[in-house]
């Protein structure tokens, strides 16, 4: 705890906002009733999660050492800061960003903050936020009066809230925007903190907003609310609103957002945000929190049935003058330049040449550029936050943004000046090239300091960064602009499912040991607001990506066909061929004094579930259940082949098929002699799996269950494109979880 | 008078560019394992690919280690972060032993080949908490007997110079560079005696 943590109260009096102050000195009012034993652990949970103050891996007071778990011995004691939680783990603090947006003062608050209460590093999230890791809990106070002195709030950035609101970080200055919808996001981001409306929901809401439909933009397509902006003429008049959708979400199970209304003007933005609010909050899952988020309500209304609902709603709603008093405002917002419109620098050397091709593009203001300052992992200094900080202050008029590929943007560079601009970002160790290209991979913190991370997301991103800046140069430019998107688990926060190659942490057994995984998902859509989801092929050794990723890109390099992107050519080539390319790097390797895949990425430890659930050893032998899971998988590949070829009855029936062999193998690991009808492998499966929790996965609960309960119940009801899709993604979770489950419960194999 | 809480102290190394950071891992691993400190290690941060950052960062609960290569100057470092009792003397040597009984571990391990090695003469102070000492000339004029009082201690009288960097955005701090070369071991026991 730090020393002056009682005195920065005093020290910023009268520079807070009154709202925010009030808001923290309430939560420090709590902290120390909590510790006093007078504040149920779950509430207090919820509070800082609503404060933005998150859990961190090994807050369970455990870690596995590669040999056997640890207990922690914090000196808090079993004091905890929520269930299974402990006071003194150090935890992450999250720092929400409304669109990106920050100014030059507010780039040095967070290097201050970076150094006194974090590691020194401040990194940019896949939701435009900024995060710190290893914040001590009694810190976070004045942690969050010092943010709030600069105009800056953690409140809402996560718990069961409305997230931070994203934006597209071209808004405003990209030649293809049909408008500037920065006023917009803030005005959002605004109306709905603390709202009323918002503080009952069953999980996060997360809102975007992107300035037109071609681009990846704000990515509107994969989020709870998402806005593009939109324009027709009424009388001769252009009037400004919003293509609204809803209902979109990546997460374990990815759904595509429906539309909810073409053209929603300007004036019901905020309204109708608000209805949205309400008729979650009241319809929405709050017992089962894997079928929570607003998605699975719409799934479950059906769009036209939540369409009217909600306009319903909006009809009873009193009038409040924030949903249009903004509108003046909004209309005049301009950013403007600090220096006057230039000329493209025509001379350069070899480097600032390819910085200039990769991390600049022209505005739809003349003579002026957005310059991306690519940040390794989206990491930062403290050092390089105040140099970046000086460098805006010269250039621009503070025109700064984070982005959700973990960079952030420097908008208003008049062109001449981007020879010094380098410069200047160069002798920071800013000046990197390659950004947004296949070097510039995203990542989620993964294993480093999630809970819930299986395989090494980060150190994955690490070392193909790596690899991949050593062949940089020689890629045509059809390889160089691919994205690469890591997740550390199923969750999707490294938003893998919309790259054209991406990853996500999976964990299988190899000779009887636990070994960690990525399951290889390709031809996502980033364009089109991440128009579609890339299909998982097959889950292969961590330490066998790099091979992945050399094999896809040299195939793809040699084999599309007339400008074929890359998302056309997986299509193309189909499953199977990709299978036939890959399954060699799914097999252990060949030599057994190779143990290099038992570890993970930037981790030396014997790779165990052990941070999750209980690591264990088995024997050699392969075992009935291996084969069932493994045949399982099979079912699950060929349901996907399936529907790519409109066999949609056929995929569904797979998948179905899928998840009741999975189920199956787990219970003739005990039940050798079990009888073989559906309606009893189902039974069977729920009381002897599901009843006593044996198949729940330590943080999700039984939800991957209910994959196959409801999968069973409506077994007999035909299949739509959509419907089979989902179950598919459903089986191939289940098929995961029934790895997991095996692998816990560390049985002694037969064959 | 000036309270210098969360010291900070970077040895910095000889052969710097010389310098891979990767094995430290497996070592940082294996002090966690054996809790080889007085206190609690809890876990490794890697930013091997931030330039000129924290490089590796064994994370504790009141101290953070790590072999830093912040400002291109890589140095073995220790920072407290759990309030120190004592006094201002009591603080800076604390934080002293602590980074210089890391650096001769790391020095002493066949895994890193030598190649950490104090360079014998240079070590950076900061106090990591701009309420209590920001960067200024108060700041300064409030600490600087305290540091005079030290480094006569840690050094036994030889002579030293010290440079205090003056941007008031970044934390208090003093470098140091003794005249002559000392030895971790020289060091240790001249705090000792």
């Amino acid at each position: 705890m730090k020393a002056s943590n009682s005195l920065w109260q005093k020290e910023l009096a009268g520079r807070l906002p009154e709202a925010l102050g009030r808001e923290i000195d309430i939560f420090e009012t709590e902290i120390a009733l909590r510790k006093q034993g007078k504040l149920d652990e779950r509430l207090f949970a919820e509070t800082r999660l609503r404060r933005g103050a998150y859990g961190q891996r090994y807050d369970n007071g455990h870690r596995h050492d590669g040999k056997k778990v640890q207990e922690i011995a914090y000196p808090s004691g079993e004091l905890t800061k929520g269930p299974h939680t402990l006071w003194d783990a150090p935890g992450m603090q999250r720092i929400k960003i409304p669109a990106g947006g920050l100014n030059a003062g507010q780039l040095e608050t967070l290097a201050e903050l970076a150094e006194e209460y974090s590691d020194g590093i401040a990194h940019v999230t896949t939701r435009q936020d900024f995060q710190l890791h290893y914040v001590q809990i009694d810190d976070t106070p004045s942690l969050m009066r010092r943010l709030a002195a600069a105009n800056i709030t953690t409140r809402e950035a996560c718990g069961n809230s409305v997230r931070n609101v994203t934006a597209c970080p071209y808004a405003g200055v990209c030649p293809d925007e049909v408008f500037d919808v920065t006023p917009y996001a803030r005005a959002l981001s605004k109306f709905l903190l603390g709202h009323p409306d918002c503080q009952n929901f069953g999980r996060k809401f997360k809102p975007a907003f992107s300035g037109c439909s071609q681009h990846a933009c704000g990515l509107a397509s994969m989020h709870d609310l998402g806005l593009i902006a939109a324009e027709r003429n009424e009388n001769g008049q252009r009037k400004l609103g919003f293509e609204m959708v809803v209902g979109g979400g990546l997460g374990a199970v990815p759904y595509q957002a429906k539309l909810f209304d073409s053209f929603v003007p300007r004036e019901e933005l905020l309204p109708l945000a608000q209805a949205i609010a309400r008729v979650f909050a009241r319809l929405g899952e709050k017992k089962n929190r894997s079928r929570a988020r607003i998605k699975f309500l719409i799934q479950d209304l059906g769009i036209e049935k939540f369409r009217e609902l909600v306009l319903e709603e909006r009809k009873n709603l009193p009038s409040d003058p924030r949903w249009t008093e903004y509108l003046e405002s909004a209309n005049e917002f301009r950013e403007s330049a600090l220096k006057p419109a230039g000329e493209p620098p025509l001379l350069g050397s070899t480097a600032f040449q390819r910085w200039l091709k990769t991390n600049t593009r022209p505005q739809r203001q003349a003579g002026y550029a957005v310059v991306t300052v690519a940040l390794p992992l989206g990491d930062i200094t403290a050092n390089q936050l105040r140099a970046l900080a000086d460098i805006a202050r010269r250039f621009t008029t503070e025109t700064i943004r984070t982005t959700v590929e973990q960079n952030i943007v420097l908008r208003w560079i008049s062109q001449s000046d981007l020879q010094e601009l380098y410069q200047a970002l160069d002798a920071e160790d800013l000046g990197g090239a390659g950004a947004e290209t296949i070097v510039d991979i995203a990542a989620c913190p993964g294993t480093d300091t999630c809970k819930l991370g299986i395989s090494s997301s980060r150190g994955l991103a690490a070392e193909l960064r790596k690899r991949l800046a050593e062949k940089n140069f020689q890629f045509e430019d059809a390889v160089e602009n691919l994205h690469i998107k890591i997740s550390g688990c199923f969750n999707s926060c490294g938003q893998h499912h919309v790259a054209d190659l991406g990853f996500y942490g999976v964990s299988r057994k190899i000779a009887g040991y636990a070994v960690p995984h990525f399951q290889v998902v390709l031809g996502g859509e980033w364009s089109h607001n991440g128009g579609s989801y890339g299909v998982p092929v097959m889950a292969i050794p961590s330490k066998n990506i790099p091979e992945v990723v050399t094999r896809l890109v040299e195939r793809y390099g040699t084999g599309r066909r007339n400008g074929e992107i890359f998302r056309d050519f997986i299509k193309r080539i189909g499953k199977a061929e990709l299978k036939n390319l890959l399954e060699d790097l799914a097999r252990p390797p060949a030599d057994p004094s190779d143990r290099a895949i038992f570890t993970d990425w930037g981790d030396p430890r014997e790779y165990s579930l052990g941070d999750m659930g209980v690591g264990e050893c088995a024997g050699e032998v392969v075992s009935a259940v291996d084969f069932d899971l493994a045949g399982a998988e099979r079912e699950v590949f060929e349901a996907q082949v399936a529907w790519d070829s409109g066999q949609i009855e056929q995929s569904g029936r797979l998948a179905y098929q899928a998840m009741l062999r999975a189920a199956q193998g787990l219970i003739k690991l005990e039940f050798p002699n079990m009888a073989q009808t559906p309606d009893q492998i189902v039974g069977e499966f729920r009381a002897r799996y599901y009843d006593t929790q044996k198949f729940f996965d330590p943080f999700a609960g039984g939800k991957f269950a209910h994959y196959l309960f409801a999968a069973h119940e409506k077994a007999r009801q035909p299949h739509t494109a959509d419907s089979a899709r989902y179950l598919i993604d459903e089986a191939h979770l289940f098929v995961e979880a029934a790895h997991s489950c095996y692998q816990r419960m560390g049985k002694p194999v037969s064959v | 008078m000036v309270q210098l809480q969360h010291v900070r102290v970077k040895l910095l190394v000889k052969n710097s560019e010389a310098v891979d950071l990767e094995p430290l891992i497996p070592v940082f691993h294996e002090w966690i394992r054996g809790q080889v400190f007085g206190e609690l290690l809890l876990d490794i941060a890697d930013y091997r690919h931030v330039p000129a950052g924290p490089g590796v960062v064994l994370i504790g609960h009141e101290a953070d280690y790590s072999v830093d290569n912040t400002e291109q100057r890589l140095g073995v470092g220790y920072h407290r972060k759990a309030m120190l009792d004592g006094s201002n003397q009591d603080r800076l040597a604390q934080a002293a032993r602590a980074a210089l009984t890391a650096c001769q571990l790391l020095e002493a391990k066949p895994l890193l080949e030598g190649k950490i090695r104090f360079n014998g003469q240079e070590m950076e102070f900061s106090v990591n908490d701009r309420l209590l000492a920001p960067n200024n000339e108060a700041t300064r004029q409030a600490a600087h007997p305290d540091f005079e009082a030290f480094f006569r201690r840690l050094f036994r009288g030889a002579e030293y110079s010290l440079t205090y960097p003056s941007d008031r955005r970044r934390l208090f701090s003093v470098c140091v560079k003794a005249a002559r070369i000392f030895t971790v071991a020289d060091l240790l026991a001249n705090l000792d005696s």
